[in-house]
């Protein structure tokens, strides 16, 4: 199974990476598993575990923590976002 | 077209006669142009400044961004009988006193035409996937979503 995993504004900054595919282990089940495992990496990757209200979507629609993910989606990760 | 992300600037004039151009039903027209503002608590603009160096840059998730402005506009058609809806939103690097974003409703009377529009704009703060970037002569910052735009959403559930 392999997903493509997108980052934006500071988080994207943070990591230096805008967007990677990666090969998920069986036990990432839901979009809150896929910031764990991401996290996990440690050093620039612990922005997705120390951003303050963290959201994300998942095939370009906002999406829960808790919502499952599978093959081929989309995942984002960002900050609270701030246009208007 | 009811939803345009974009570089460039846009004319508020003819975007808010093109809501009701050969329309018969309309009868009132409302309308928000949102503006880059100098006066951020973080980076104050002081009064002897030259405000070229201040800056407002915009990133965006395309494709998302497209999709969430069409959701929000739906959203205000199930709630409210509305004419036309017109949403632009500019991304890119911008100037303080700048158009960022539009927002125009048309409908028959003045009573959806401003509960839609401030529906729109409220909904645009929080589901929108923009992020704003200041920069100024002591460097860049990410600006922080405020709980004040959550509420703002919030009142319309």
């Amino acid at each position: 199974m392999s997903i493509k995993v997108l980052f934006f504004g500071g988080i994207r900054e943070r990591l230096g990476v805008a967007s990677t595919i990666i090969a998920l282990p069986t036990d990432v089940l839901t979009v809150a598993d896929l910031r764990d495992h991401l996290a996990a990496q440690g050093d620039g990757w612990l922005a997705l575990a120390q951003t303050k209200n963290l959201r994300a979507a998942v095939n370009q629609t906002m999406a829960a923590m808790d919502l499952a993910i599978s093959d081929d989606d989309e995942i984002a990760f960002f900050p609270p976002v701030t246009g208007g | 077209m009811s939803v345009s992300v974009q570089e460039m600037d846009f004319d508020a004039g003819k975007e808010i006669a093109a809501l009701y151009a050969g329309a018969q039903d309309v009868g009132a027209v409302a309308s928000f142009v949102g503006v880059v503002r100098g006066l951020h608590e973080i980076f104050p603009v002081a009064a002897d400044d030259t405000p070229s160096s201040h800056s407002l840059t915009l990133e965006h998730y395309p494709g998302m961004t497209e999709a969430a402005l069409e959701a929000i506009v739906a959203k205000a058609n199930s709630r409210w009988s509305l004419h036309k809806v017109r949403v632009i939103h500019r991304v890119g690097k911008l100037q303080i006193g700048e158009q960022i974003v539009f927002v125009g409703v048309a409908a028959a009377h003045r009573g959806e035409a401003f509960a839609a529009c401030e529906f729109i704009m409220d909904y645009l703060k929080t589901q929108a996937p923009f992020w704003k970037k200041e920069t100024d002569e002591n460097g860049t910052r990410w600006v922080d979503a405020k709980d004040s735009d959550d509420n703002a959403a919030e009142r319309w559930q």
